[in-house]
């Protein structure tokens, strides 16, 4: 377990530096989210998901979702790490003629389904789990969702509906980060009780720190057991998480660094765990 | 002559298809009783969702659905299948080129007594505007069953507008093929392109016109996207007038596709006859149909005054 919880935080930091090179490269984007998922969707791609990049269409693969889909530079490393496309694609993010566009669609192998309008990824991930369900087959579906998405009334049609279909292979993630493109969300639209409200629509709720790996692989492991109900995972997580000037600062919801803020943050990042006190 | 709801025979269809093919799903959102999914649901619960008065995760679930291999029929009233979830229509299943197809009910003024807040006039035109999606206006019984067939076989996004009202089996229909409008009644002096219910109403109409000597042609133009611009081209090159008909706002509905054909090759005086720019009203379908200048009536009224114009 040690050994791969230590895995997936160095593919974790390796992400992040992409992140930041490729956002930098393109002067477009969000980084805040991207780092604040960062972790989860490592967890998802390196451990917790069944996947095949050699096979896109294995019928027997877990799905995943992303449905705040801003927040796609991190998908997109992370499917390149994998091998769904070369790495050499994420340096022309956003750029006219290339396969990754601002947010994601279906041309970009290992997307499923294209997503960025927000309040949607929940209810497309429902229909996900209704077809496995009628096929009777044993994969999972995984829908990331941000915090200030959970505002669009559409989740929680959805969230109602996944309580009654009882999809409990479907397992949903919040990125709680406590941030939207206008503030924080305590000030622009209160999600609290947030977890509370899960519930209360029928749901199997788990709560962690979302930068925590082992305690989300464990999130994700519980998850798999839970019958009649699908899961949430609301993740407590950092806004900018890993570069010290990006975290809980919402000027980086999306805004791509400079490149002076480039040179810093993957100082940072190289510096990862070490002691130098980098970032002063 | 034969009466029909269009929205049985859509019911019984599913059940037909259903039957023949194992993807079919079906999904409604608590009209299943209206749009008569229900005679599917009865007959195969286990592929069947109601998602309750949500139709914004109707759509998108059905989306869902459809990525996993699903061939989904999704249906609610054409207000809300076209407004409530235009956003979810476009960004997942239309970007995504999905195998969902819409089968709305209660289209246009015919809706009747529920009134204006009920009466879609606008559903066409929002979902020709957007890409991959396909609109078919069916105009009787027989052929809402056509368009639903055609949908299920068709690649990719549908959107089948039906009424809630009986319709009359017309006779002289040539068979079905997506994309293509044809002559149902052959004229000289002027064309009339109609779709759904307005076909009844044009064919009637040229009977009123008969007995004044004018001659006109109607067409069934139940595809309204991909509109067949072959056949606009012709009448356009055939007819010094042509008229449009239907139960629709006359701002991007079939005289909008049909116009945006002819200026660009083969430009010719249209004469819209639709609602112009209004919410529709209570009252009893026909009364409405009348009041708003679509009833056969009317229809030949406008043709005699763009004659003699």
């Amino acid at each position: 377990m040690e050994q791969k919880i230590q895995l997936i935080k160095s593919k974790a930091n390796a992400m992040r530096k992409m992140i930041i090179e490729m956002l930098a490269k393109s002067n477009s984007g969000h980084p805040g989210g991207s780092l604040s998922s960062t972790d989860i969707i490592a967890c998802l791609y390196f451990s917790v998901m069944r996947h095949n990049s050699k096979d896109k269409e294995w019928t027997m693969r877990d799905r995943f979702h992303l449905s705040k889909g801003h927040c796609c530079p991190a998908l997109y490393c992370a499917l390149a790490m994998c091998g769904y496309f070369p790495e050499s694609e994420l340096m022309k993010l956003r750029t006219y003629g290339a396969m990754l566009q601002g947010h994601p669609d279906r041309n970009t192998p290992g997307i499923e389904v294209a997503s960025g309008s927000l309040g949607q990824g929940l209810s497309v991930s429902l229909g996900i789990a209704l077809a496995g369900k009628m096929d009777k087959v044993d994969w999972r579906v995984y829908c990331l969702m941000g915090d200030g998405e959970l505002q669009e009334g559409s989740v929680w049609e959805a969230a109602m509906a996944c309580a009654h279909y009882k999809v409990d292979n479907l397992c949903a993630i919040v990125d709680y980060n406590g941030f939207q493109i206008d503030g924080r969300t305590t000030d622009v639209m209160s999600l609290e009780p947030l977890a509370n409200k899960w519930e209360a629509f029928g749901w199997h709720v788990e709560q962690c720190d979302g930068h925590d790996v082992g305690a989300l692989l464990n999130a994700f492991d519980r998850a798999k057991h839970i019958k009649s109900k699908p899961t949430v995972i609301v993740a407590q997580t950092v806004k900018g998480k890993g570069v010290s000037f990006m975290e809980h600062n919402v000027d980086f919801h999306g805004r791509a660094p400079t490149q002076q803020e480039r040179e810093i943050a993957l100082r940072e990042l190289n510096c990862n765990g070490c002691d130098c006190n980098c970032s002063n | 002559m034969e009466k029909v709801y269009p929205r049985d025979i859509y019911g019984k269809t599913l059940v037909e298809l259903a039957k023949k093919d194992p993807r079919v799903v079906v999904c409604d959102a608590d009209l299943s009783g209206s749009t008569r999914t229900a005679i599917f649901a009865k007959e195969f619960p286990d592929r069947f969702f109601n998602f309750g008065v949500a139709e914004q995760n109707l759509m998108t679930a059905s989306a869902g659905l459809a990525v996993s291999g699903k061939i989904v029929f999704a249906s609610t009233f054409a207000m809300f299948a076209s407004a409530r979830t235009t956003d979810q229509v476009r960004n997942t299943i239309c970007y995504n080129n999905f195998n969902v197809k819409i089968v709305a009910t209660h289209g246009g003024l015919t809706v009747g007594e529920d009134g204006g807040s009920h009466q879609a006039l606008e559903d066409i035109n929002i979902m020709r505007a957007i890409p991959n999606m396909h609109v078919v206006v069916p105009c009787d019984g027989p052929e809402a069953r056509e368009a639903v067939l055609a949908a299920h076989k068709t690649d990719g996004p549908f959107y089948v507008r039906l009424g809630r009202g009986k319709s009359v089996t017309l006779e002289n229909k040539k068979p079905f093929h997506l994309g293509k409008g044809y002559m149902m009644e052959d004229g000289s002096d002027i064309a009339i392109i109609a779709c759904g219910i307005m076909v009844e109403e044009s064919l009637k109409a040229r009977e009123i016109l008969k007995k004044d000597n004018i001659s006109a042609a109607v067409y069934n133009m139940h595809t309204i996207k991909p509109i067949d611009a072959e056949l606009v081209l012709k009448i356009a090159a055939k007819f010094k007038h042509i008229v449009t008909c239907e139960e629709h706002q006359i701002t991007g509905g079939l005289y909008s596709a049909v116009a945006e054909v002819a200026a660009r090759k083969c430009p010719v005086m249209i004469e819209p006859i639709g609602v112009e720019d209004k919410f529709g009203k209570s009252g009893p379908a026909e009364e409405l149909i009348s009041a708003y200048g679509l009833s056969a009536d009317c229809i030949a009224k406008r043709i005699k005054a763009v004659l003699h114009a």
